[in-house]
């Protein structure tokens, strides 16, 4: 790894994108899968960011981080109500469990 | 100085999505998740992105993982019982998820990465400090948002977006409150409006 500041957040984007794919492949539970969709979103914040200040690009990236915020925000809340109602019918949180809801 | 706070920032930010892997309980993935993403909002402050690190703090770190912690705590089963990853799943993880290093490891490490930072960086010499460059960038980033480009004044501003996804967003969350409602409550109102 050199040093020089855009491969370094690179490769961090790189990490943060692995253990969200990780956390969403490994965990069963349903919240631990969500945390892994926001590592995920944060990864591509990372790029956006990184590649809009360390060049001429301007505020473009910036502005696209801002609408990925809050895209995540509101993922988060539709996928935590359904998570409530999953667990009001299921009395669980296990993903697996979700397969009787195959239509 | 900077720059050693920099990797710093960096490599807390990386061992966090890491433990956030790690960890077996929730609200321990959750502990580690405010870390990871602490830590980021840390670097784009020192990327001289103040308005993205405000907002990464504001509405990341104080909103959506107080809201994962909430839903946590809403769904706690029995609080001994763990979902445990079963050995077969386990072995597909590590697989894929060793593909996917793979790709990354010749994709990532296979770009030069000075050579482009200087080629992005065109004419502008580029600078030795993180704090000199990028555009000092509050005021433009939020006057891009309501239509006004005081950097770049030809380029397209971004008020539609801006407006789409505010009603997006009251959408959202007006549908996730309805989605999550207690159950019986709609039969309950319905007849005491009868």
């Amino acid at each position: 790894m050199t040093g020089d500041p855009l491969s370094i957040l690179v490769w961090l984007s790189a990490i943060f994108f692995l253990c969200g794919f990780l956390c969403m492949i490994v965990k069963r539970n349903v919240i631990g899968m969500l945390i892994g969709v926001e590592l995920i979103l944060n990864a591509a914040n990372i790029n956006f960011v990184a590649f809009g200040q360390l060049s001429r690009l301007g505020i473009d990236g910036q502005i696209a981080t801002l609408f990925v915020i809050v895209l995540a925000a509101a993922e988060a809340a539709v996928a935590l109500a359904i998570t409530l109602v999953f667990y009001n019918s299921h009395s669980t949180i296990d993903a697996d469990r979700g397969e009787s809801l195959r239509g | 100085m900077n720059d050693f706070l920099f990797v710093a920032l960096a490599v807390i930010a990386a061992l966090g999505a890491i433990s956030v892997v790690l960890c077996r309980k929730v609200v321990h993935m959750a502990a580690s998740l405010i870390v990871a993403l602490s830590s980021v909002a840390g670097i784009f402050f020192s990327l001289n992105a103040n308005f993205v690190g405000a907002t990464q703090l504001m509405v990341y770190v104080g909103g959506t993982v107080i809201l994962l912690i909430f839903g946590v705590m809403l769904t706690s089963m029995s609080a001994k019982a763990e979902l445990k990853t079963t050995p077969i799943e386990a072995i597909a993880a590590l697989a894929s998820s060793v593909l996917l290093l793979l790709v990354f490891t010749f994709t990532v490490g296979s770009v030069s990465w000075s050579e482009h930072f200087k080629l992005l960086a065109g004419d502008a010499a580029v600078p030795k400090n993180l704090v000199e460059q990028g555009s000092s960038s509050f005021s433009s980033v939020a006057l891009a948002l309501v239509g006004v480009r005081t950097d770049q004044p030809n380029a397209h501003s971004y008020l539609l977006p801006f407006e789409i996804i505010s009603i997006h967003l009251l959408v959202v969350l007006v549908a996730a409150g309805y989605l999550a409602r207690p159950r019986g409550t709609q039969q309950e109102a319905d007849s005491t409006a009868e």
